[in-house]
């Protein structure tokens, strides 16, 4: 038998139908739904009389509207839009019976976050939702993806996506990372590398012993921006601490089947030889803590470099970079350092998670953030607040200065209340840098949590070896 | 859906690359549970100030842009998000064929479900149509799906490659949903395999 990746395995396992072109119905594990992308399709179903196909592998939870401050339940925290939205995944969920945690279930948080935590995500599943970031869910050697309304309403209905099989892309991360760099700086760089197109086509396999040696969180943060470097998903082989982060968690097999998923489990690996269409390596040790200084997530450079020149770029790049100083009201030539910063988001499905929040709490304890600093910490979900809370990581938060929020997607796409101003500038841990995306005229600069706290502490941009 | 066979109308240039999903249609509108009306907010932030009055350099601004049915555009369009609210907003404002060197991935697809046709060229062609486009108005474009040829208002015929599922639901306005629910025992099959095989998924 020829040898596989582990895509491959992945995909030949969930192909239901093939047709003689190659189109294939896919058959899907998962289907996570929020309140932004699903009420055309419910909408859909009902005009066609259709049902949800399989409720029990259906799963909802409204984060990007979400208010993240206390007494949120009053409905006069969001505007009427959000709330007809929210209350029409409620009465989606109920009427298609359908698993849901509403806003007020201490389970409830960023979509992504919640579907590891409750163990809905586990190794060798097909995962999809109707959002990009659906790529995090990778990080357990599932294959997830991001799709449309339209394709929501095609799983619900039908269990199955139409698909053709992408490409094979291995990112490999060989050695050791330096202190202060974290899987964030990862994906970020490695994104610097390709652009965000290079990826377009495939479905990356991230390999390495820096890879490797990522816990759960980490491997989560590097695969949910693999959409940004544009693939279809990105996938980690799960291994011993993947089955550990599984075992016990609500939805994962117990007793004789957890024995059995587990021996499974183990055939998810690259078989040795197997073939790859296009191969990117970068050296761990080389990987140094980066930041974005324009409004796409490939404008990346290591935090001790300076603004670039349009010119130095080619073809349509020197335009849009033009056009993104210009947005982000930089200079050429400014060092990236002397940035100052008057907002810090730290939060989102790339960076809402604990470990996370041990990260900036290390760098931040018995500090105080800069004067006239907005800073706000939100928990990827209510049971990632409560696990902070009971580590004591909330308190140092709240007697640095920050802001202690409720779950949500919050200021990462500021659909809900929290968003930036015209003309502020933010460090924030999120995925997208885009104009207008964190709030119109906003800028944003793309961090990891070690950074965004630093960039707290100073005011500024600030390399985090400078403080450790 | 509605059928896309052959298309003649204006082409708009916009050269920029990376243009994102919240460029095209900014999260504020996503907030809607329908999925019309999004038209009127395409490229908001791009193609209105904050009062509501038009930025007037904007492309689909200049009046020889305004009915356009085609957009030329730069490198990777339509990276970013899923939401489909982009294609919705692209189709409702009256476009209905995009031609780039490459698009993001869930955005294309995205695309065909709503009666739009992306078109991926090389670099020198995308170059050629964005030239073409950049004539104005009387530039009309010709886009024939059937024959998968887009001729420039000079006559040069331009060939591209198209995936000959999404061709056939494109030609014919079909709905993926009823096509895949033809294969219901195929799933059925599938799905009890799968029970046995992996009981826990």
């Amino acid at each position: 038998m020829s040898p596989k990746t582990l895509y491959d395995k992945i995909w030949d396992a969930h192909v239901a139908h093939e047709a003689d072109d190659g189109t294939c119905l896919l058959y899907i594990d998962r289907h996570l739904v929020h309140e932004v992308t699903s009420p055309q399709a419910f909408e859909g179903l009902r005009m066609a009389g259709r049902n949800v196909r399989a409720p029990e592998k259906t799963i909802a939870v409204p984060d990007h509207n979400v208010p993240t401050t206390a007494g949120r339940e009053d409905p006069s925290q969001m505007t009427e839009d959000s709330r007809v939205q929210v209350a029409a995944l409620d009465t989606n969920a109920k009427e298609f019976g359908i698993h849901y945690y509403p806003m007020n279930d201490v389970r409830q948080g960023i979509v992504h976050i919640v579907g590891p935590e409750q163990g809905w995500t586990l190794p060798g599943m097909t995962v999809v939702c109707g959002d990009s970031h659906t790529a995090t869910h990778g990080a357990f050697g599932a294959l997830a993806h991001g799709i449309g309304t339209s394709e929501v309403e095609h799983v619900l209905a039908t269990q199955t996506l139409i698909q053709k099989k992408s490409k094979n892309m291995k990112v490999e991360i060989t050695g050791k990372l330096k202190p202060g760099v974290t899987a964030k700086d990862i994906t970020l760089a490695v994104i610097g590398e390709t652009g965000t197109a290079g990826g377009t086509g495939y479905v990356i396999e991230y390999c390495g012993e820096a890879i490797r040696d990522l816990s759960m969180e980490g491997r989560m943060t590097v695969c949910n921006m693999a959409i940004e470097g544009g693939a279809r998903a990105g996938l980690i082989a799960p291994d011993e601490k993947t089955f550990q982060y599984c075992m016990g968690r609500p939805h994962a097999p117990k007793g004789a089947a957890w024995e059995q998923a587990v021996e499974y489990w183990k055939t998810l690996f690259t078989d040795e030889g197997a073939p790859f269409d296009k191969v990117v390596t970068l050296k761990g040790e080389d990987i140094q803590p980066v930041v974005t200084w324009g409004t796409s997530p490939e404008d990346v450079l290591p935090i001790t470099g300076v603004v670039p020149n349009p010119e130095d770029f080619e073809g349509g790049k020197v335009e849009a970079a033009r056009r993104s100083i210009e947005y982000m009201g930089l200079t050429p030539g400014q060092k990236l350092t002397d940035i100052e910063i008057d907002t810090v988001f730290i939060g989102s499905c790339t960076n809402g998670r604990i470990e996370d929040f041990r990260a900036v709490a290390e760098v931040v304890k018995g500090k105080k953030i800069k004067d006239g600093m907005r800073a706000m910490i939100v928990p990827g979900s209510g049971l990632v607040r409560a696990q902070a809370e009971e580590e004591g990581l909330a308190d140092i938060f709240k007697e640095a200065g920050f802001e202690w929020r409720l779950a949500g997607c919050s200021m990462c796409l500021a659909m809900n209340p929290d968003q930036l101003s015209e003309g502020e500038r933010c460090a924030a841990t999120s995925n997208r840098n885009f104009e207008g995306r964190q709030g119109y005229k906003g800028r944003t600069h793309l961090v990891s949590p070690a950074m965004a706290a630093a960039a707290a502490l100073t005011g500024k941009l600030t390399d985090i070896r400078d403080l450790i | 859906m509605e059928k896309f066979t052959i298309l003649q109308g204006i082409a708009a240039p916009m050269p920029l690359v990376n243009i994102d999903t919240d460029m095209i249609i900014p999260k504020v509108f996503l907030k809607s549970i329908k999925r019309t009306g999004f038209g009127a907010n395409l490229f908001d932030e791009m193609r209105f100030n904050r009062d509501g009055t038009e930025i007037g350099d904007f492309v689909l601004n200049k009046p020889q842009y305004r009915e356009a049915e085609i957009l030329v555009a730069g490198d990777n369009f339509g990276c970013g998000s899923s939401r489909e609210h982009a294609p919705w907003a692209i189709a409702d404002f009256g476009i209905k064929c995009i031609v780039s060197t490459s698009f993001a991935d869930i955005f294309f697809n995205n695309c065909f479900k709503n009666g739009i046709l992306p078109v991926v060229l090389p670099q020198e062609q995308v170059d050629l149509l964005m030239a073409d486009a950049e004539k104005g108005a009387n530039a009309r474009m010709t886009v024939d799906l059937e024959a998968q040829e887009i001729t420039t208002s000079e006559g040069d015929v331009i060939s591209f490659e198209v995936d000959a599922f999404k061709k056939h639901c494109l030609l014919n306005g079909l709905d993926d949903i009823g096509l895949t629910m033809e294969k219901a025992k195929a799933i059925d099959t599938f799905e009890a395999q799968a029970a046995t095989a992996r009981p826990w998924a």
